[in-house]
């Protein structure tokens, strides 16, 4: 840790200056609350020169998908940053970005999704996404934005996984929060992450591209996508070690927090997993030992992880996202790892729209799953 | 040379496959197509049949293909590659879903050249009416004939006050190729607009394509323009058909056509009025263009 | 898998609806048509006509440049007979092997 480098930044500016040092060659940013003060210091860079890239505005999220879509076809390396409301407007692109697998890469400033109106933070527009073929990472605080920023340029552009990757960072509670921040060298980044060399489109070989597939080989497809995520996992825990050798933050699909001799276990992933592991500390003064398994990569979903990481403990899973009519999203991916062992899965669905979550509300949902106290599923309202 | 190879899924006397290359012919090898849905999608084949196309083709959602193209030419243009950008859209996906996305490439100024060929109707679903659907036609969803007018695509592109705009004839090949030529050999938004009759949706004999768009240019239904830099002005035999007199009568353009069988005198005197009025405006345009001059 | 090269990575990722240029992508499209074009070469000018304007691009031209229809694709659709200045195109009934002349 270069001292002279250490500094303090806003969620919001560390991805961008993440994105900086990546060089894309063409972005395209729609703005939409919490992500705007990123596009405007985007803005800055490329105006200063100091980012040598096209911001191309467009007119909707719908377009910048497109945009982004058509650029990485031509080769370009492309970002774009949106949350909410402009994730769902470009869903049907987002969909056709990941069946067409091309490298892209886009942040995603956690919010919650009308209706009500609402600009807090929860992760329901991120999860909304989980079935689009896409990686999908979240942070936990402004370091991990940072760094999950240039490995997610990396691992989408991997010649094994040429898939699109986004990552998501809480609205507000990391986008607008100031935080330390240990950047790496402009060179070393350079050197993590090489020059792009790879485009679908070659006018000296004509073809036609995403055009229609049968019913006798559309499903061909997308068995190849599955294989590729899966092959995605080994090519992402491949490249976290790669870079924690450079940086000394070593990255895994999942982190277990004080998990070897837990008796009780809290699943959870996003901004508060750094309440949470405040919460455990808490618990194990006063002698309840809790552990954490932090999901980093939610897409595709390292279930091997989860399975040996649990390892027959009970299980509490915080969901910042609901499945209306079922259940959260993340406690059925732990139960599906899960299943059949002797683990006990319990949800609590909590921090909606932005409701604020306490390291005391997360310690007291561990302590009650060790009472018998908590409930299948628990809302915290 | 051309581009475009025989044995297409198009259906007998549609001009899509010759419209698109007659542009191709010009544009060249270097050619990058990119088609949203539309009857085109499906012209342009499966994964296990090929295309009928000797260019890349790029296909996109309903509502993208500006933004896809735009995308496609700004990453060539970072890397100092040549190729042709062309978006290849329908109607549909021209004036109604994909309005907004044609109108942001324009108010930018995007180097791509957008060509509408408009068949008048959501072809490929079925016959469907499109904001560009002209008053008095039958569809499936407006049985009676539609009420409302045709959205005048050509003049909102110029007022985008974009560098080229122009209306095409497949009926009359030297101006259409000439304006293509002319299109290609610029920078910027320009934005081609022609004319593509359909046998299955207007209910004609597939033989009449070519007749029709000869009418439609020759009744003043279809005015052929060309606006650059600022400057209006009529092309080809629409130079003569300011003087009303000798545009031909407007039934010989319907009379042809089973989407006009039931129209009924009001609405074919409305449709009549449009014209009238469609003239006077371009006459207007005309007049204030060369008033205050061409842009630079 | 890791000692593939780039070009077999490419291709074993498999691009995602391609669609290689062929003709008859639709098949033999002349299987379609229900009567079919016929050129009286007496009264042919030879003025390219029929084929500029050929929808489907079946109509080429001979060392002599005489216009020669590819019955293999051919539509029968009419447009050649009905631009032809000369009338010199008539659409008969349709011989599926194509003309014989």
């Amino acid at each position: 840790m270069n001292m002279e480098k250490l500094t303090a930044m806003e969620g919001n500016y560390a991805v961008a200056f993440a994105v900086k040092q990546a060089k894309p060659s063409i972005l395209s940013v729609y703005p939409i609350t919490p992500q705007t003060t990123m596009l405007e210091k985007l803005a800055e860079y490329v105006e200063k020169g100091e980012l040598k890239a096209r911001l191309i505005k467009v007119e909707s999220e719908h377009s910048v998908l497109a945009t982004i879509y058509g650029a990485s076809l031509a080769g370009a390396r492309v970002f774009t940053a949106t949350a909410s409301q402009g994730l769902l407007y470009m869903g049907e692109m987002i969909y056709w970005a990941g069946g067409a697998r091309v490298p892209l890469v886009a942040a995603i400033a956690t919010r919650a999704i009308g209706a009500p109106w609402s600009i807090w933070d929860d992760h329901q527009d991120i999860m909304a996404m989980r079935d689009t073929a896409w990686i999908q990472m979240l942070a936990e605080n402004v370091q991990e934005a940072y760094d999950l920023t240039l490995l997610a340029f990396r691992i989408s552009e991997d010649k094994q996984v040429l898939m699109p990757a986004m990552l998501g960072f809480d609205g507000f509670i990391l986008t607008h929060t100031m935080e330390r921040l240990d950047p790496l060298e402009d060179a070393d980044v350079d050197a993590f992450i090489p020059k792009r060399d790879f485009a679908l489109i070659d006018p000296n070989k004509p073809m036609g591209l995403g055009a229609v597939a049968g019913p006798d080989t559309y499903i061909t497809y997308k068995e190849k996508s599955k294989e590729i995520l899966e092959r995605a996992k080994q090519r992402a825990k491949s490249i976290m070690q790669e870079y924690g050798e450079l940086t000394k933050r070593t990255y895994d699909l999942l982190e277990c927090y004080k998990c070897d001799d837990a008796d009780y276990i809290a699943v959870a992933m996003g901004a508060w997993t750094g309440d949470a592991k405040e919460a455990i500390d808490a618990l194990r003064q006063k002698g309840i030992k809790a552990g954490l398994a932090k999901v980093t990569m939610f897409r595709p979903f390292p279930k091997e992880d989860i399975l040996k990481c649990i390892a027959g403990r009970d299980v509490v899973v915080f969901d910042r996202a609901y499945s209306y009519g079922s259940s959260g999203m993340l406690a059925l991916e732990v139960k599906n790892a899960l299943f059949g062992t002797t683990s006990k899965v319990h949800s609590v669905i909590a921090g909606l729209g932005g409701r604020d979550v306490r390291p005391e509300e997360i310690a007291k949902c561990i302590e009650d799953l060790g009472n018998n106290r908590l409930e299948d599923e628990r809302w915290l309202l | 040379m051309t581009y475009m190879l025989k044995g297409t899924a198009a259906c007998p006397g549609c001009p899509i496959p010759r419209e698109l290359d007659m542009i191709l012919e010009i544009t060249g090898k270097n050619s990058i197509v990119v088609i949203p849905a539309s009857c085109s999608t499906v012209i342009m084949g499966t994964d296990s049949t090929g295309q009928p196309a000797e260019v890349t083709v790029v296909h996109t959602p309903f509502a993208a293909a500006a933004s896809v193209a735009t995308g496609i030419e700004e990453a060539l243009e970072t890397q100092g590659k040549e190729a042709t950008v062309i978006v290849w859209a329908g109607d549909g996906s021209t004036s109604d879903i994909g309005l907004a996305t044609v109108s942001g490439a324009a108010e930018r100024n995007e180097n791509i050249m957008y060509v509408c060929y408009d068949n008048e109707a959501y072809m490929n679903t079925g016959v469907q009416r499109s904001g560009l659907t002209p008053r008095g036609a039958w569809s499936t969803t407006t049985p009676e004939g539609k009420t409302e007018f045709k959205k005048p695509l050509p003049f909102i592109m110029m007022e985008h006050k974009v560098p080229y705009v122009a209306t095409l004839s497949i009926a009359y090949t030297f101006d259409y190729q000439s304006k293509v030529k002319k299109a290609a050999s610029m920078k910027g938004f320009r934005y081609l607009h022609l004319l593509s009759p359909c046998p299955p949706g207007w209910r004609f004999d597939a033989s009449k394509t070519i007749e029709l768009a000869k009418l439609a240019v020759d009744t003043g239904i279809w005015p052929l323009m060309e606006y650059e830099k600022g400057v209006l002005k009529l092309t080809g035999p629409s130079a003569m058909l300011v003087n009303k007199a000798r545009r031909k009568p407007l039934d010989e353009y319907l009379n042809l056509q089973g989407r006009f069988k039931n129209i009924s005198q009001e609405k074919k005197e409305e449709l009549e009025q449009d014209i009238d009025a469609l003239w006077n405006e371009i006459a207007l345009r005309a007049a204030l263009s060369k008033q205050f001059g061409a842009q630079t | 898998m890791t000692n593939n090269t780039d070009a077999e990575i490419a291709e074993e990722m498999q691009i995602v609806g391609k669609a290689m240029p062929s003709t008859g992508s639709s098949g033999k499209t002349g299987s379609w048509r229900t009567e079919m074009p016929v050129i009286d070469y007496e009264k042919c000018t030879k003025c390219d006509t029929c084929v500029m304007l050929c929808v489907e691009n079946v109509i080429s031209k001979d060392t002599e440049r005489k216009p020669v229809i590819d019955y293999e694709y051919c539509k029968g659709c009419g447009v050649c007979a009905d631009v032809c200045p000369v009338k010199a195109i008539s659409m008969v009934k349709n011989n599926p092997e194509g003309n014989k002349q």
